[in-house]
């Protein structure tokens, strides 16, 4: 082992912990000294669980010597975004509003993280309540992305991918309503999976848009989001067991979408896809053209959705105490509730027929392939960026790639596909068939291997 | 509601409550309103969307 402990995939840890090469208590140390030595300055988490972690380690090792194993999971530093609830903790959502909440019950998920033996090493910050792509509104302070600490970790999961990208954790568990868990894995180089809608229990998570709210991992291997999520499924998945059978790359059929979703990029994010695609090419999968006929359409059916519902969530706690949230968070929140009930039915219409455009071109092809992000890791503090000739609004550029798959519900992983010059990661979106999370990720595997 | 009406209503109404700041993003707001009104899958009582779709 090269790499330091605490960077290394949690599949290779998995085994060492079960060869003794390795204790959980020393691997949870090593993240925790991760955590003091950088945590502070680049404001990824919100609570450290220093003795509970350790204690936990302690017991997992001791059952792993005794014989009593319950998984891959079973002694792996794990952090959770925090707006997820862990019993006798607060769940903050990075907001002053929720000052003096405090858990009394896991999430399902966290149960279920819970029994598979995780190692929970604290809760991450986040932008306020997930309503951003920056994660720098948080009453915590902006999350600094550990690749160069004057960008953002992404957002609004920014503290769970940045800890990863750190060394903090092995594994986070994040949430994604418009690309929450792709946009930070996508600029911090790791990977970030938002299963398919409804595939894991959302209850115990503090919501933004019901309708479109999803949970999922963040880790460091397309294999490491597998086992993850295989445990947040509830599933008890052995040490050994592998992400088999993954498919060839020869014969593959890739739709790569096009116009809208290639019109906007970072010269060197459009860079680093396009030669992603050659390698997926040269390798022998089969790459075409796939279009979403009214992909002008998903930016104003995401708004007319996502306002509304945050608006429902929000309205007694914006009447009540509107100066306990983040002057950019409170007036976006301000707006959905100016929205009317016929723009919001409107469009749902419209979200039936972009369900129908990704599932018409993924007819023909097993997966579709897009960048994460149009452009890499923006500048904290800046509001827009130039594309091309245009300025586009950092919030809007973000998410743009990303928001249709909570519209629609479909499956979508990021994994990382190179860097600028600056050495700003880029990521590579895939996205299949609708409830098919389990094949998504076998294919994802596959192209890992290429891009890797 | 047209959207201009609305978005008359709205301003007014932020401008009363003190939230004047959300004037530019009411105004973008509407500029997406407009969008989605406009969309070809948007049905209409008139039945006038109908047509169009069928000369497509």
């Amino acid at each position: 082992m090269s790499r330091p402990l605490e960077l290394l995939p949690l599949t290779d840890l998995a085994s060492a912990l079960r060869v003794r090469r390795i204790t959980s208590e020393a691997l949870t140390q090593a993240c925790l000294a991760r955590i003091d030595a950088d945590s502070t300055r680049l404001n990824t988490f919100i609570l450290v669980l220093r003795d509970e972690a350790l204690e936990r380690a302690r017991e997992a090792d001791r059952d792993l010597a005794a014989g009593r194993d319950r998984g891959a999971l079973h002694g792996i530093p794990i952090s959770l975004k925090d707006l997820l609830d862990l019993r006798g903790t607060p769940t903050t959502a990075a907001s002053r509003v929720r000052e003096g909440h405090v858990a009394q019950t896991d999430a399902p998920v966290v149960v279920r993280l819970r029994e598979a033996g995780a190692v929970f090493v604290g809760k991450t910050n986040l932008h306020e309540f997930a309503f951003g792509t920056t994660s720098e509104d948080s009453a915590f302070g902006p999350v600094r992305n550990p690749l160069a600490p004057d960008r953002s970790a992404g957002g609004s999961s920014g503290g769970s991918a940045a800890g990863i990208a750190a060394g903090m954790a092995v594994a986070s568990i994040g949430t994604d309503t418009g690309g929450s868990i792709r946009i930070p894995a996508a600029v911090c180089g790791t990977v970030g999976l938002k299963p398919a809608f409804d595939d894991l229990p959302i209850d115990g998570i503090v919501p933004l848009n019901r309708s479109c709210d999803h949970v999922g991992p963040l880790a460091r291997t397309v294999e490491d989001a597998w086992l993850v999520y295989r445990a947040m499924r509830g599933d008890v998945v052995a040490a050994g067991e592998r992400l088999v059978p993954i498919p060839p790359i020869r014969g593959l059929r890739v739709g790569v979408l096009r116009p809208y979703f290639t019109d906007l990029l970072d010269d060197e994010v459009r860079a680093r896809f396009d030669e992603g695609l050659a390698a997926l090419g040269a390798a022998g999968a089969v790459v075409r053209d796939r279009a979403i006929p009214h992909a002008a359409d998903i930016a104003p059916i995401y708004l007319h959705t996502g306002l509304p519902e945050a608006a429902a969530y929000h309205g007694d706690t914006l009447d009540r105490m509107p100066e306990r949230y983040s002057p950019n968070v409170r007036i976006r929140l301000e707006l959905g509730r100016y929205m009317l009930a016929e723009d919001y039915v409107r469009a749902q219409d419209g979200r039936r027929v972009l369900r129908q455009e990704v599932d018409a071109a993924l007819a023909e092809c097993e997966v579709l392939a897009l960048p994460t992000v149009a452009i890499p890791a923006p500048l904290i503090g800046a509001s827009a960026v130039r594309v091309g000739s245009r300025q586009e609004s950092i919030r809007n550029i973000m998410l743009r790639l990303t928001q249709l798959f909570n519209l629609t519900g479909h499956p979508a992983i990021s994994l990382p596909c190179g860097a600028t010059r600056a050495g700003l990661p880029c990521g590579l979106q895939l996205v299949s068939a609708a409830r098919d999370t389990e094949r998504l990720l076998r294919v994802a595997a596959a192209v890992e291997r290429v891009l890797r | 509601m047209t959207i201009e009406a609305w978005l008359a209503a709205a301003v007014a109404d932020a401008e009363r409550r003190g939230l004047p700041e959300l004037k530019p993003l009411l105004e973008s707001v509407a500029a997406s309103t407009r969008a989605l009104r406009s969309a070809d899958w948007c049905d209409r009582a008139d039945g006038s969307r109908d047509e169009a779709r069928s000369e497509e």
